[in-house]
């Protein structure tokens, strides 16, 4: 068994596994698998393909031949990894753009460390980031895609985070939020549908997978701190409610900073890191060059997790 | 080397390319090393200047430390070292602009380069002025090797060309270029380094 | 090893030190400084001769000031009169400033850019200094087009992903039209300028999906 939490005594024995709970992860994934497969058709199956089986692939071969131990793939966190990051790339992405992204996330950010449970950084997001960074263009490129159901410009053009970055607050005054509940405009296949990743939330809470309070801090710090200001200058900031439904805020949130070994042990700790998140996502999205910040704000904060752990260490029980 | 046991004069260079690399085994100069490789031209023209400034910096340093009081001898190195920086970008700035241009502020700052201090201080205030300069040669080969290597691999990857001679067409991957390629770069070649030289040694 | 120190010794000693080094450096800096002056006229006058339409003789040199900006700018004459201006311009880019020196033919249109200094984006914003930008510009004609990025309605192709480079652009070509009346005492208006850096204020952006 991994190491999942690693805290002082008492300990209780229970039946899960890194496999039970990686599997409970892909399961709460599917709802916003099915939405992205929808409106991106062929080629979201393609990059859904690739980046899982290269990701899965690689651990293989990694652990096989460089690192001469016995595989890992069965723990099933390598497809984990392939879908978070299938998921936040655009839908127009080449293969080989998806292949890099694994290569990074799985062999940089993943076995470089000496696999689950020692990598500092989540690494789907490294790989989102390292793609970001080493291909602006094609990773802002978001579109036309012709997906299985939805009219055309539902899959076309900007995202909203986008128009508002350029455009000021004017540019994204049409967009209907009940829309972006639904299944957003524009953006990667993770970013499309609030309510799909609503449904896989309470799914890993239910099962007892993931604890609320990281994500719930996270969107309560975003709501505040742009709500605050919102009601400072409406004319120059994006109200509460845009920045809670647009971008990866909800996905990020949800399967990315509960990502069990880059984020801290304590609930109090987890209050720590999703407040961290929450502002330096806004700070990027308010002040920032990129549009979106919410992968940078995780990875960010995941960097000061040991920090925080060590802050936020648990008393010995008895004392 | 100050261990007692002589070397020899071709011991002495060859030493600092991978005994004692600098970049790979005694990390120095990291600054320069991550911030000048963004292509195969740049790293070895840093290495180079590097290596002119070691060079001559380890003799002067040699000749005169005898002679130089104790507690003083940080502050006369340091205006040594800085003289022979300061005549290299003269030159650089003269004869090869375009080259000084691109790496700008580094130029200035191989005043500040620990591997440049730290061979003054370990070598050549105790050594020969013709050892030193041996000493000074190895090093600066050895950081220019290695830089270069850095250079190459980065520009490959992340422009698609070596040496200025592009033969991919395209962007390649951006990342490499800017600094975190650097330090992803560096590490990597740290453990190939360590890999295939501890395999030599035993 | 090294001898005993006192004050005396301490002070002789480094007087000693500098007095040679600085000697050193003088008779090097001697030495170079025709050298250095002639690389960076040099080099200024490759730009030039880039940016302006062909002439005869050295250019000359001069500044004009516009609303408080100091444009520095050079003068290249022909067989018949003053063959062209080029005139350094700067706008404020994603990472500092976008030196640029734009070339006029006499009647105002711009002949060609180069850019002298920039810091951009490898990838994005450093496209700039590519011709597949800097073309568009060649006979570009501010009294008729105008200058600034599609987007915000002028007649400018921005580099792809990469606005804000592109802004800061068209604000140094502004910049440079502004000073190019001022020298030529011509008073067309430049209409394109003042929305250009409106929106240049604006936006922060690289990253606008297309």
């Amino acid at each position: 068994m991994n190491r999942l939490l690693v805290s002082p005594a008492p300990h209780l024995h229970t039946r899960t596994s890194t496999m039970s709970l990686m599997r409970d992860v892909v399961i709460a994934l599917l709802p916003t698998v099915i939405v992205s497969i929808l409106f991106y058709g062929w080629r979201e199956i393609m990059i859904l393909a690739v980046s899982v089986i290269s990701c899965v692939l690689l651990e293989y071969l990694i652990t096989r031949f460089l690192l001469k131990r016995p595989n890992t793939i069965g723990d099933w966190s390598a497809a984990v990894t392939g879908v978070l990051l299938a998921l936040n790339l655009p839908a127009t992405s080449p293969w080989w753009m998806v292949l890099i992204g694994a290569i990074v996330a799985i062999g940089v950010a993943k076995m470089t460390f000496g696999g689950l449970g020692q990598n500092l950084f989540n690494p789907a997001l490294v790989g989102r980031v390292f793609l970001l960074i080493s291909f602006p263009v094609a990773m802002t490129d978001w579109g036309p895609v012709r997906g299985f159901i939805g009219n055309a410009d539902a899959a076309t053009g900007a995202t909203p985070l986008g128009l508002a970055k350029e455009g000021g607050i004017e540019a994204i005054q049409h967009l209907d939020y009940l829309n972006m509940l639904y299944a957003n405009i524009g953006g990667s296949a993770g970013e499309l549908s609030a309510i799909a990743i609503l449904i896989g939330f309470i799914y890993l809470l239910a099962r007892k997978v993931i604890r609320p309070h990281i994500t719930l801090s996270i969107w309560i710090t975003v709501f505040v701190f742009s709500g605050i200001m919102w009601l400072a200058d409406p004319s120059a900031y994006t109200d509460p409610i845009f920045n809670l439904l647009t971008g990866g805020i909800l996905l990020g949130s949800v399967f990315m900073a509960t990502d069990y070994v880059t984020s801290p042990m304590s609930a109090r700790g987890g209050i720590i890191f999703g407040v961290g998140i929450g502002i330096i996502t806004m700070l990027i999205r308010y002040f920032g060059s990129y549009p979106e910040g919410v992968s940078f704000a995780i990875l960010i904060m995941n960097s000061t997790v040991p920090l925080i752990n060590k802050f936020c260490k648990s008393k010995k029980y008895g004392r | 080397m100050t261990g007692g046991q002589t070397m020899t004069k071709f011991q002495l260079i060859t030493k600092g390319l991978i005994k004692e690399n600098p970049t790979f085994v005694l990390l120095l100069g990291m600054c320069p090393t991550l911030a000048t490789t963004t292509s195969a031209i740049n790293g070895m023209s840093m290495g180079l200047a590097t290596m002119f400034v070691l060079v001559l910096s380890n003799m002067a340093i040699s000749a005169v430390a005898k002679v130089i009081p104790d507690k003083v001898r940080i502050p006369a190195y340091i205006v040594i070292i800085a003289t022979f920086v300061t005549l290299l970008q003269f030159v650089m700035q003269a004869y090869t602009p375009a080259i000084y241009e691109t790496l700008g502020i580094f130029i200035p700052l191989i005043v500040v380069n620990c591997i440049v201090l730290g061979r003054a201080e370990a070598f050549a205030n105790k050594n020969s002025v013709v050892d030193s300069a041996c000493d000074g040669l190895g090093i600066g080969l050895g950081f220019t090797l290695s830089l270069t290597v850095l250079g190459v691999i980065r520009e490959i990857l992340g422009s698609g060309s070596a040496f200025g001679f592009k033969f991919l067409p395209g962007d390649g991957i951006l990342c490499f270029v800017l600094a975190p390629g650097a330090f992803m770069v560096l590490g990597y070649l740290i453990v190939l380094f360590h890999k295939l030289t501890d395999k030599k040694n035993k | 090893m090294a001898i005993q120190s006192s004050f005396k010794n301490m002070v002789l000693c480094l007087s000693v030190i500098c007095i040679v080094c600085s000697t050193l450096l003088a008779v090097v800096y001697a030495v170079t400084a025709a050298p250095i002056q002639a690389a960076a006229e040099a080099k200024t006058n490759a730009a030039i001769a880039q940016v302006v339409p062909p002439f005869e003789g050295s250019p000359e040199e001069g500044a004009v000031s516009v609303d408080g900006t100091e444009y520095p700018y050079y003068t290249v004459s022909g067989a018949s009169g003053v063959a062209g201006y080029a005139i350094i311009s700067s706008g404020s880019g994603f990472s500092g400033a976008v030196q640029v020196m734009v070339g006029f033919y006499p009647d105002g249109k711009i002949y060609n850019t180069a850019v002298l200094s920039q810091a951009e984006t490898p990838g994005l914003g450093a496209k700039c200094v590519e011709p597949e930008f800097r073309d568009q510009f060649k006979d570009f004609d501010p009294a008729v087009k105008k200058l600034s990025v599609a987007k915000d309605g002028g007649d400018v192709n921005a580099i792809t992903a990469s606005t804000i480079t592109s802004r800061a652009f068209c604000d140094a070509l502004n910049g440079a039209v502004r000073a190019f009346n001022a020298i030529t005492g011509a008073s067309k208006p430049v209409d394109a300028s003042s929305g250009a850096t409106a929106s240049g204020d604006m936006g922060k952006d690289v990253e606008d999906a297309k």
